[in-house]
């Protein structure tokens, strides 16, 4: 099952790669990883898409939290939660397919840029199950590339992922 | 002249940190130049009342403030600030190894004989790299470990300087934590962490890479009593009162109940509570290989250590029980054998501090995460409380049971007249010593005959690579063990395979006079890997045998030591007490054993407890 683990952490160097040599040494998958700092400069958020059974989520867990510099982890996907990715897809259109285009983003909700001649970038932001239906959407086309940003998260309760006190 | 040099940094183009390459060397070797000139009056400086030291006296008198009595290490370039200010104190002292790896061994054999953290000193390059092989047995057996290691100049890293290494990042997977100091005024905070995690909680080795500018730089020294850490808890997490009561309850009602301890008793320093638990209740306990000791050999409820080298006894005990205490342990492979059909029928309670070790190998019907020498308090408190619902007669036809299994004695073999048989050297060794020795190994089968022949009887005694299984661990171990116990008996239980792979620090036992007692197992072969070939590659026995061995005798003498060889039975006992006997004396034993003996009982791979190979002709169950 998909599991987003949201993850604060020391904004320290090294970090990210503590976190991402757990994941391979101990052969976890990782759907998606996307690091950035918080409010609070001394604190990252890291937010990881991953996916096992549920021993293997807890095993997930509990050795995130064994490292030194993770202050508080939470899997956000336990309860309802609102996840968004951001994605960008650039594309060659013919004249003739303009206006297909137009209407495949007006449905996705995304937004269209003319980077230049037949050239566009549709850029989308929404859950990663819409993301991939609008790179499906956008499948007959001329994708010439496409970058995602990874998801990100929060739970959607009143609790918030904070350091422990 | 001494704030000179930091003026002349503040001096330097603003792209210092980040140089190019063409334009950084000449600065970095002007301020080499500027660091020889100015060293002798740099290190200490006096600005009114606050004292200004340099890094490398920062980083000495920090590890004095933790109470550091020794440190281990090989000096080098990048060391070399940190090994002059060693030059210029008595209060640390630091002991010159043969190879880095010698130096982690001996910490982890200092660490795992006191309890106190061990702490290495090691330069950059290869020094780390050497390093690595004794910081990865350290934490894969939770042994306190502080290692600093030089690194190139700041401005340096990440130019591939003369011994660069990526000291963080190559370690990364073998350490609790590790960092790189960046700021002179970190060092003494850096150091403090680095005690504070290596530690408490479950502990491990940390590493602190130091870069050679900054042990040159000058600041006030200041030593934090106490640290809080915002993402590290220092203090363990405390067993809640509903936890110990369903735990008891279940222990109380246990009617084939068995008490599997490890390491993790050694480390919390629980072997008075354990003790107390097992008596109380009467139940039979097990130790692992990392745990031996904690349960003293000779009682009656001891039924000998379990896994694949285990007992029969202890191994059926695990398949048969209905509640396994776990307390400590981590139920790793050489302990379960084959998870398919693990203890069937057994409610596992599991005690750990490292909450990662629940339900990672083996699901916990009652997990409590906690310190277990506070859980075995509680769990004395609860049932002295309750002491008139613990019934012996609940466990009687369990012990009826055990009995049977033990009258098996599984670890027998047959003495024989002519050649050496290694358990009977071990056992010996026990007679000599009284079963008071500190005993290291390195790792095959003599470790195996040290863990099951020499009996321990109390904790920090046995002294083993039992996680990461390194050769090599003995010898270098056993200086580690002799620096913290002066008079006591130390024993280096080996093989002619592992002993040359750490055999330099002859040289270190020769420079301070530590008088180990080196018992070399020869048989001439990798024995575990022989056996190994023998049961399961239909005896192709492919790069086990070891020709062209040393003449061990000419060796030690070569080092400065006694060497002796023993190839009969009947001198067996002589030569120890006469080892023994010589207390300020090196004695290199080496004992020409039999070639074909096996260590039995033995689960194999992909077999469970009950499925024991027991040595040809043992007694069998009527």
């Amino acid at each position: 099952m998909r599991h987003i683990i949201s993850v604060l952490m020391e904004n320290e160097s090294g970090a990210l790669s503590r976190v991402s040599g757990l994941f391979s040494a101990r052969g976890y998958n990782i759907e998606s990883l996307t690091v950035a700092p918080t409010n609070d400069e001394t604190l990252s958020r890291m937010t990881i898409v991953t996916n096992g059974d549920d021993r293997k989520i807890d095993q997930i867990e509990k050795h995130l939290n064994k490292l030194v510099d993770v202050a508080a982890l939470q899997d956000i996907t336990v309860a309802g939660h609102l996840e968004r990715e951001v994605v960008l897809v650039k594309l060659h259109v013919e004249d003739d397919q303009v206006e297909a285009l137009k209407r495949i983003a007006k449905g996705f909700n995304a937004s269209l840029s003319d980077v230049s001649k037949n050239k566009f970038i549709v850029e989308m932001s929404g859950s990663c199950d819409k993301v991939d239906e609008l790179l499906n959407s956008l499948s007959n086309g001329d994708i010439i590339e496409v970058a995602r940003s990874g998801a990100i998260g929060l739970a959607a309760g009143e609790e918030a992922l904070q350091v422990p006190a | 002249m001494c704030s000179f040099l930091t003026h002349f940094t503040d001096l330097l183009p603003s792209n210092f940190h980040e140089p190019s390459a063409s334009k950084a060397l000449p600065v970095v070797f002007c301020v080499f130049w500027l660091e020889i000139l100015l060293i002798s009056e740099r290190y200490i400086r006096n600005d009114g009342d606050n004292v200004q030291l340099s890094g490398a006296d920062i980083v000495v008198k920090s590890l004095k403030e933790e109470g550091v009595e020794y440190v281990f290490g090989y000096p080098g370039g990048a060391a070399l600030h940190i090994y002059d200010a060693f030059h210029r104190q008595d209060d640390v002292e630091h002991i010159l190894v043969r190879h880095e790896q010698g130096a982690t061994h001996a910490a982890d054999g200092y660490a795992r004989s006191t309890g106190k953290a061990g702490v290495v000193l090691v330069t950059s390059g290869p020094g780390i790299t050497n390093a690595i092989t004794g910081i990865a047995t350290a934490y894969m057996d939770s042994i306190p470990m502080v290692v600093l290691s030089g690194q190139v100049m700041k401005p340096l890293i990440g130019y591939d300087a003369f011994q660069e290494i990526d000291a963080v990042g190559i370690s990364r997977p073998c350490v609790k934590h590790n960092f790189l100091i960046q700021d002179v005024n970190d060092i003494a905070s850096t150091i403090k962490k680095a005690f504070q995690i290596a530690t408490t909680g479950r502990p491990g080795p940390v590493l602190v890479d130091i870069p050679k500018d900054i042990t040159a730089e000058v600041t006030e020294f200041l030593y934090p009593n106490e640290l809080t850490l915002r993402s590290y808890k220092s203090t363990p997490p405390q067993a809640e009162p509903n936890e110990i009561f369903s735990a008891v309850e279940a222990i109380l009602n246990a009617k084939q109940p068995v008490v599997y301890s490890g390491g993790g008793i050694v480390l919390a320093n629980a072997q008075e509570p354990l003790r107390d638990f097992v008596r109380k209740l009467g139940f039979p306990c097990t130790n692992t290989l990392m745990g031996l000791g904690a349960y003293p050999h000779s009682d009656p409820n001891f039924i000998g250590m379990l896994g694949m080298h285990g007992t029969y006894e202890a191994n059926m005990v695990m398949h048969e029980a209905d509640l396994i205490i776990a307390l400590g342990a981590r139920f790793d492979d050489r302990i379960t054998g084959t998870l398919d059909g693990f203890a069937p029928n057994a409610k596992i309670l599991h005690v750990d501090i490292d909450p990662s070790v629940i339900d990672k190998n083996i699901k916990a019907d009652i997990p409590i995460i906690a310190d277990v020498k506070s859980v075995l308090e509680l769990f004395n408190r609860e049932l002295s409380r309750r002491e008139k619902d613990i019934n012996p007669e609940l466990t009687k036809d369990w012990w009826a049971q055990i009995k049977q299994w033990q009258s098996l004695d599984s670890l027998w073999y047959e003495q024989d007249d002519t050649v050496i048989k290694p358990q009977f050297v071990v056992q010996k060794l026990h007679e000599i010593t009284g079963g008071e020795a500190y005993v290291t190994s390195d790792v095959g089968q003599h470790q195996m005959y040290a863990a099951q022949f020499y009996g321990f009887s109390d904790t920090h005694r046995w002294i083993n690579s039992g996680g990461l299984g390194t050769m090599g661990f003995g010898l270098p171990a056993a200086m580690g063990v002799k620096f913290a116990h002066r008079d006591a008996d130390v024993a280096c239980i080996t093989g002619e395979g592992s002993i040359q792979m750490c055999i330099q620090e002859l040289a270190t036992c020769k420079q301070y006079n530590l008088p180990v007692k080196v018992i070399n197992l020869n048989n001439r072969y990798l024995g575990m890997v022989r056996q190994w070939q023998e049961f399961t590659y239909e005896k192709r026995y492919s790069n086990s045998y070891m020709d062209s061995l040393p003449d061990f005798v000419a060796l030690a003498e070569a080092y400065g030591h006694v060497g002796m060889m023993i190839e009969k039975p009947s001198d067996v006992e002589g030569a120890l007490k006469e080892a023994f006997a010589m207390k300020d004396r090196l004695v290199f034993m080496d004992f020409i054993t039999d070639q074909k003996e096996n260590v039995y009982p033995m689960i194999e791979s992909g077999k469970g407890h009950h499925e024991m190979r027991m040595r040809p002709g043992s007694k069998t169950l009527a």
